[in-house]
């Protein structure tokens, strides 16, 4: 039987993904924009939306970085939002562990799956850097190597707040007078290095017991992290080769921890062009990167490689003579991307033999070299590719984003999703009123302890 | 005859504990978003300016220095910020005015949440500021020891911090001028950066650099409540608040209150009501309920047991002594929301004393504020 695909909806925004500069592009912040997508995620039968988070406005140069879209709203309260204007759509949001108290984000989460019905999910993410900690009461107190130790602890601390409250603890039962089942409802002691709280959490258990785990680091520990205690994981790896490996890499680890592969899906980011035929597609897919990638952004770009001020240098001349600064990157703040580059003088040659090689200017190099578009094609070609690589155990599904809001979700929700549901391997219904029904999860109570 | 301005502060099944066992209430329904939103609705078909909805960050309780053992009363919320955004898309012209506490949170995160709040509303976002001066609330973030005798010093360094906390929302409201974002093709840029503007904060409890993530909200700034019984949060209030509540006691007590603030601050006084088609019918009501709970009920607040239109009576003469509203609490839901609405509500139109329709869009429009101009913002040229 074919594996069933699962499909999510992130918001775009703080990245140059989106094309703002498109007509057809609208408000990034007013809730009718956010509204618009989730209706289309949820009219398409997704298993859920999609918030990512920065909790500092970017900076490079020593200067906030303009040239991509800059502001977002706040995580929890556009989600509760949403779950007013959608019925069954999962409502999925980026929550940083460093920055925050178990106990206050637990009774965000346990009150967002309230008032959504049980389709909460949260996407933990570790970022821990001093220039992120200046907006916050700590500072950067905790060192690059903690981010995970502090993660786990963190959910595992929530997990307890969740299971504080049992699902009978709430009685209400105006003949007796019993308004709770017992005394202590919510009561938890969690004491590590980390956490030393006790007392009584105030919100009842949710209809899914726990939100929704997500993770998105990629590192040897994230990995594990997410193994160990994740759904699903938001990755980047969207292609065959490299979505296989990742794929197999992970699932390999869950028999440590008693888990099996079904109990932790791997959901790629995933971009998307479409046309009426590929052809059509492809051109397409060239005038959004060259929207995506104009040249003050090539310049920008070529500066977190060379880690130094490259504004003097012509996006449409050749790349600089002059080497990268090795060392600790100073020059880009607020991004999860900086640390990817490994080995800059090595990075930086290849890229001067590819623009040499292909008589590329600075932007069309970077046009180049910065990620093409995931999926481009007909509808049938789109279909046709995503079920490949679920198939082929490259993912269990993807998280699209669209690179215009609020209606680039639009044709792909029109095309490619009925021919995905013809083929039988994506839903026609919601079958369930949960997330986790939706990506096939049982509920917490009701799966055999790790 | 001027209009006085109307509030309801929401929370759980009313304000009385054994509330939740009137035959019309909906106790297994208080976690659920369905029984907020008609709640609100049931307010804003009375016109209300706002609602207000109760939190804390911890369970209540009969005690004032921790959790009790009680099982007949209501235990257990939901966040109030997420039950107003829940509520946002399905109201069109009441303002919702949340709690949020400033003791162990994050000013950084409370500033984007009530700034997003006033997008997922369309300007009618507001937020009742809370301190926590409870060891047992303390002791679930675990950063602080906060004892359960409080000593003057501690009153004072709570509402210090919650002045602080204020600044920072308050600049961080304003770190992104209204016209920031410019999309210009030439340049590529999506915003002037120099219209985004760091707070550098320093204070005692948290130095915060900025800007928010979140632009500037549709209404500049959001409303900034408080409720006040005394000397040192009545300043806290009258720096920071735009508006605050107060518990008179009586008329005179009214018009004491209300001369120590001088404008702009609105001051509205707080009334827990129980509403009947007679004075004896109310009474009676509260004294049943209190025989339900095994105790005479008693609040900060005065308690008021009447008919609507004497409790119409009451609020004009306290209005007269120089109030702007009330945020009535109804002892319970929904009986005395419903009176509320549709009891007094009528009353005080019949008097000329409460407006027929929303004549305004915005909560700061509804309470007469005017938007108000960014404190960075440069003249134009002069920059
Ligand atoms: C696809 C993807 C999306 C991410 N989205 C966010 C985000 O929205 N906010 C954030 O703070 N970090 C985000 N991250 C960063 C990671 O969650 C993680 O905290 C960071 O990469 C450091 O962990 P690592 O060294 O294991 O990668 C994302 C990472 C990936 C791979």
């Amino acid at each position: 039987m074919s594996k069933q695909i699962h499909l999510a909806a992130h918001f775009p925004g703080v990245n140059n993904t989106t094309v703002w500069s498109d007509p057809r592009s609208g408000s990034q912040i007013e809730f009718a924009s956010f509204e618009r997508l989730a209706r289309t995620a949820e009219r398409a039968k997704f298993d859920f939306f999609f918030l990512a988070e920065g909790l500092r406005l970017r900076e490079q140069n020593g200067l906030i970085y303009d040239l991509d879209v800059v502001g977002r709203p706040d995580t929890f309260t556009v989600l509760a939002a949403l779950a007013a204007v959608t019925d069954r759509l999962g409502l999925t949001g980026t929550i940083n562990s460093t920055f925050n108290e178990p106990y206050e984000v637990a009774r965000q989460f346990a009150s967002l799956d309230q008032l959504s019905g049980g389709r909460a999910g949260w996407n933990v993410v570790t970022s821990w850097d001093a220039f992120t900690g200046e907006n916050f009461r700590r500072g950067g107190f905790l060192r690059q190597d903690d981010r995970y130790t502090r993660a786990e602890r963190f959910l595992r601390t929530a997990w307890e707040l969740f299971d504080s409250w049992r699902d009978g603890d709430v009685v209400a039962d105006r003949a007796s007078g019993t308004f709770l089942s017992r005394p202590d409802a919510g009561a938890f002691a969690h004491r590590d290095a980390h956490f030393d709280i006790a007392g009584r959490f105030n919100v009842p258990r949710g209809p899914q017991g726990r939100p929704v785990i997500l993770q998105a680091g990629d590192s040897d520990k994230g990995r594990e992290f997410a193994a160990a205690t994740a759904d699903a994981i938001f990755s980047r790896h969207g292609t065959l080769e490299a979505g296989q490996a990742f794929y197999a890499d992970v699932k390999g680890r869950l028999a440590r921890y008693g888990r099996t592969r079904e109990e932790l899906l791997v959901l790629p980011a995933a971009t998307f062009v479409l046309g009426d035929t590929d052809a059509d597609a492809q051109e397409r897919a060239r005038v959004v990167r060259r929207q995506q990638v104009s040249g003050q952004t090539a310049i920008r770009h070529l500066e977190q490689l060379w880690n130094r001020d490259l504004s003097a240098y012509d996006p449409d001349g050749p790349l600089p003579e002059v080497d990268p600064v090795v060392g600790e990157n100073t020059i880009a703040k607020g991004r999860a991307s900086t640390r990817m580059f490994g080995d800059p003088l090595r990075t930086a040659r290849q890229w001067r033999e590819l623009a040499a090689a292909n008589k590329l200017t600075i932007r069309e190099l970077v046009i180049e070299v910065t990620a093409r578009q995931t999926f481009i094609g007909s509808a049938a070609t789109v279909a046709e590719s995503i079920n490949d690589l679920v198939q082929r155990d490259a993912s269990d599904g993807f998280i699209l984003v669209p690179h215009l809001v609020p209606d680039g979700l639009d044709e792909f929700a029109d095309t490619v999703v009925p021919l995905l549901q013809q083929r039988g391997v994506f839903r026609a219904e919601y079958q369930g009123t949960t997330l986790r029904e939706h990506l096939g999860l049982a509920h917490p109570d009701r799966r055999p302890a790790a | 005859m001027t209009e006085l301005h109307l509030a309801v502060a929401l929370d759980g099944a009313g304000w009385h504990p054994a509330a939740w066992r009137e035959p019309d209430a909906r106790p297994a329904e208080l976690f659920t978003a369905g029984y907020w939103v008609d709640l609100v609705r049931e307010a804003e078909a009375g016109t209300l300016d706002f609602v207000t909805i109760e939190d804390a960050l911890g369970v209540q309780s009969s005690r004032s220095d921790g959790p009790d053992d009680r099982v007949d009363q209501v235990r257990g919320r939901l966040d109030a910020v997420l039950v107003a955004a829940r509520v946002a898309p399905l109201t069109r012209h009441i303002g919702l005015v949340p709690t949020a506490t400033v003791t162990h949170t994050e000013p950084f995160h409370v500033a984007k949440a009530i700034a997003t709040l006033d997008y997922a509303s369309n300007g009618r976002a507001g937020w009742r500021v809370q301190v926590s001066a409870r060891g047992h609330e303390a002791t679930h973030f675990g950063r602080r020891e906060i004892p359960d005798q409080l000593g003057p010093d501690l009153v004072a360094d709570l509402f210090d911090e919650a002045t602080d906390y204020v600044e920072v929302v308050r600049r961080l409201w304003d770190s992104w001028e209204d016209d920031a974002e410019i999309r210009d093709q030439a340049t590529g840029r999506f915003v002037d950066r120099n219209k985004l503007h760091y707070i550098d904060f320093e204070g005692r409890w948290f130095r915060v650099r900025g800007p928010s993530i979140v632009p500037r909200p549709p209404q500049g700034q959001p409303p900034v409540t408080a409720l006040a019984h005394a000397e040192v949060p009545y300043r806290f209030a009258e720096s920071s608040a735009d508006l605050v509540y107060v518990t008179p006691s009586d008329v005179d007590d009214a018009a004491a209150i209300a001369r120590r603030f001088a404008p702009p601050s609105l001051v509205f006084a707080d009334l827990v009501v129980f509403l009947d088609r007679t004075a004896a019918q109310a009474s009676a009501r509260k004294q049943w309920l209190d025989a339900w709970d095994g105790a005479t009920y008693t609040s900060d607040a005065a308690i008021f047991t009447g008919t609507p239109a004497q409790l119409a009576d009451l609020m004009l003469r306290w209005r007269a002594a120089g109030l702007d509203g009330f945020r009535l609490r109804p002892g319970a839901i929904p009986h005395d929301l419903t009176a509320i609405t549709r009891g007094l509500v009528p009353e005080l139109r019949s008097r000329g004393a409460f407006r027929h329709a929303y004549e305004a869009d915005t909560l700061r429009g509804l309470l007469g504020l005017h938007r108000p101009a960014n404190r960075y913002a440069t003249v134009e040229g002069t920059r």
